[in-house]
């Protein structure tokens, strides 16, 4: 602590990222429920006392949230509360994956476009344009129907509606960075364009890699549950939230835990990824605020 | 500027045929054709003489041109599932409630958006910026189909002031129209929150204070007009945006709309109605994107000359 004192010591960007990350009380509170979440998914077995998909209970289908049953019995007499906590796992996994698939796509997509410019960036734009006006729920549903819906399809489904953020954001970045003296030297010592673009511009677009792959979680796990709740999304005995909240829909009047449990469920975690993403985005990258 | 509408116009037309040929293809590769159902069963003879008397045994190229044919002169043929009309009798018969609901939402949803956004921007880090920042970030991270049931569970179920559903009585229409009209207003709320800011830190605001304007006529003469420019940009993808919004919304108010007939024309293979429903919002999406990037590039002369919109 003394050596503040006399000297203004360095810091590295990452510091003032996570200093302005921390200032951010929003984001550090959404920070912490994701993390619980996600303890919550990765451990469930051990939380929970039976199966996703045990109808252990099923003398007691329907009862009401009490100590035994947290969030009491679903219909088919199981176990409501551990239903919730493997959905988790579906929508946090479902939302991850789709939003790593989505990067890969966009990366290289997205540094083409930045890097070549001209033919190469109309290409990608119309591509992004064609993205844009179809609505992704439409395409989805008639994707799911294609591919009999599953869990790897959403999946791709997200991805493929996903990539358009992260694509943009990282054409962006480049065609600020291409221009740039040290790029300009590395061209002079002959490196290859898929040499710069690797060593050089990605690196340095690594904040809104990040950013983009946070803010694609929210939306794949969104669609994952409206395709589920359609019932065009991951098939039944697989707990998910947005079938939940379909079958909720018909109990509602009375056994209104059905319903309300999975719709909590999934308002806490889309909100808290989205919080966590506005908050990352933010702190690695002041410049983007507001976008 | 004629050279930027017509590169535009071209660019939009050939997504909107490239468009159209991929989401044909795609709904003929689904698995399954119109009458493999399990409700009437049909020996494979009769299944083929259907087929032919609908003219789907024809290449695929043939009932994509001829069907594209037909959409030029207005004619979107005849619903498998209710053939006792054209597509274009069902999409009459059943846009207008949809079109009643989602209208009001964004109509009622977007000024108030508006105010909210304007509250915010001007009283920045105080509770009502909190208040309404996270009311924006909370209406459009969550579901439609959450939000109506979180109405439901509220103003029906517990404090039975509202009716959960049903068509007729204006008063049902209360709660599918709030549900219309949290996108929106979220959308706005933060739309132009952001707008305004960005120009109240321009300079010309500080010349403006500084030779004495009243706050009301530099808010409301100068910073609004400046701010309005992105919000003008997303008004109509955003309300044709509650046409998908209506598959969650009147499922679960149980509107009879249009909502149902997209998840139903893809279930049953009812690839008129399947494909007119789709193109239609293609081409209202195609449209709305090519108004808003005239109207920007009308507004803002550093847009002709650059790339358009991002």
């Amino acid at each position: 602590m003394t050596a503040t004192m006399t000297a203004p010591r360095q810091r590295s960007p990452l510091y003032f990222a996570w200093r302005r990350f921390a200032a951010n009380k929003a984001a550090v509170v959404a920070g912490g429920v994701l993390t619980i979440l996600v303890l919550m998914a990765a451990f469930a077995p051990l939380i929970t006392k039976t199966g996703p998909s045990d109808q252990s209970f099923l003398t007691q289908a329907l009862s009401f949230p009490s100590g035994e049953f947290w969030f009491g019995v679903d219909d088919l007499g199981r176990d409501f509360f551990t239903r919730i906590v493997y959905g988790a796992r579906v929508s946090l996994t479902i939302g991850f994956t789709a939003a790593a698939f989505s990067v890969l796509i966009g990366i290289p997509l997205g540094a083409i476009a930045g890097y070549y410019g001209g033919r190469a960036d109309w290409v990608v734009m119309r591509l992004i344009e064609l993205f844009s006006v179809v609505p992704p729920l439409l395409a989805a549903m008639l994707l799911g129907a294609l591919t009999q819906g599953g869990f790897f399809t959403i999946v791709l489904i997200a991805a493929l509606f996903g990539w358009v953020q992260v694509c943009l954001l990282v054409r962006a970045q480049i065609k600020a960075f291409k221009e740039k003296e040290f790029v300009r030297a590395a061209q002079a010592l002959g490196a290859t364009p898929g040499y710069i673009i690797r060593r050089h511009l990605i690196p340095n677009s690594i904040s809104p890699i990040i950013v983009g792959f946070v803010l694609a979680i929210p939306l794949a796990m969104m669609l994952e549950a409206s395709l589920s709740f359609l019932g065009i999304g991951v098939p039944p005995p697989t707990p998910s939230w947005g079938q939940m909240i379909n079958t909720g829909m018909n109990f509602m009047y009375f056994y209104w835990h059905l319903a309300v449990f999975p719709t909590a469920a999934l308002a806490i975690t889309v909100l808290a990824t989205t919080l966590f993403g506005d908050g990352l985005r933010d702190a690695l990258d002041p410049t983007l605020k507001g976008r | 500027m004629m050279r930027f509408i017509l590169g535009r116009l071209a660019s939009i037309a050939l997504t909107f045929f490239v468009v159209s040929v991929i989401i044909f293809l795609m709904m003929h590769a689904v698995p399954g054709g119109p009458f493999d159902g399990n409700d009437m069963p049909v020996s494979d003879a009769v299944k083929a003489k259907l087929n032919a008397s609908l003219g789907l045994d024809r290449p695929l190229y043939v009932q994509y041109f001829s069907y594209m044919a037909g959409v030029l002169r207005f004619d979107f043929g005849i619903p498998f599932q209710s053939p006792g009309e054209t597509v274009v009798d069902l999409l009459a018969r059943a846009w207008p409630p949809s079109l009643l609901l989602g209208g009001l939402g964004v109509v009622i949803g977007a000024p108030l958006g508006i105010l909210l956004g304007m509250a915010a921007a001007l009283r920045r880090n105080t509770w009502i910026d909190y208040l309404a920042s996270a009311f924006a970030t909370l209406g459009l991270t969550i579901p439609v189909f959450v939000t109506s049931m979180m109405l439901i569970l509220v103003f029906a179920v517990w404090l039975n002031w509202l009716p959960s559903s049903g068509w007729g009585k204006p008063n049902s229409w209360i709660l599918p129209v709030i549900a219309y009209a949290t996108i929106p207003m979220a959308t706005y709320a933060r739309y132009t929150r952001s707008a305004m800011l960005d120009v109240l830190n321009k300079p010309f605001v500080t010349v403006l204070r500084a030779k004495g304007l009243s706050e009301r006529r530099i808010i409301f003469q100068h910073v609004l007009r400046n701010a309005a420019l992105p919000m003008v940009t997303v008004f109509l993808p955003m309300f044709i945006g509650t046409a998908t919004g209506s598959i969650f919304v009147e499922a679960m108010f149980r509107v009879p709309g249009l909502g149902a007939y997209f998840v139903s024309s893809i279930e049953l293979r009812d690839y008129p109605l399947e494909m007119a429903l789709i193109l239609l919002i293609t081409l209202m999406f195609c449209l709305a994107y090519l108004i808003s990037d005239i109207v920007y590039a009308l507004l803002n002369p550093r847009i002709r000359f650059g790339e358009g919109r991002k």
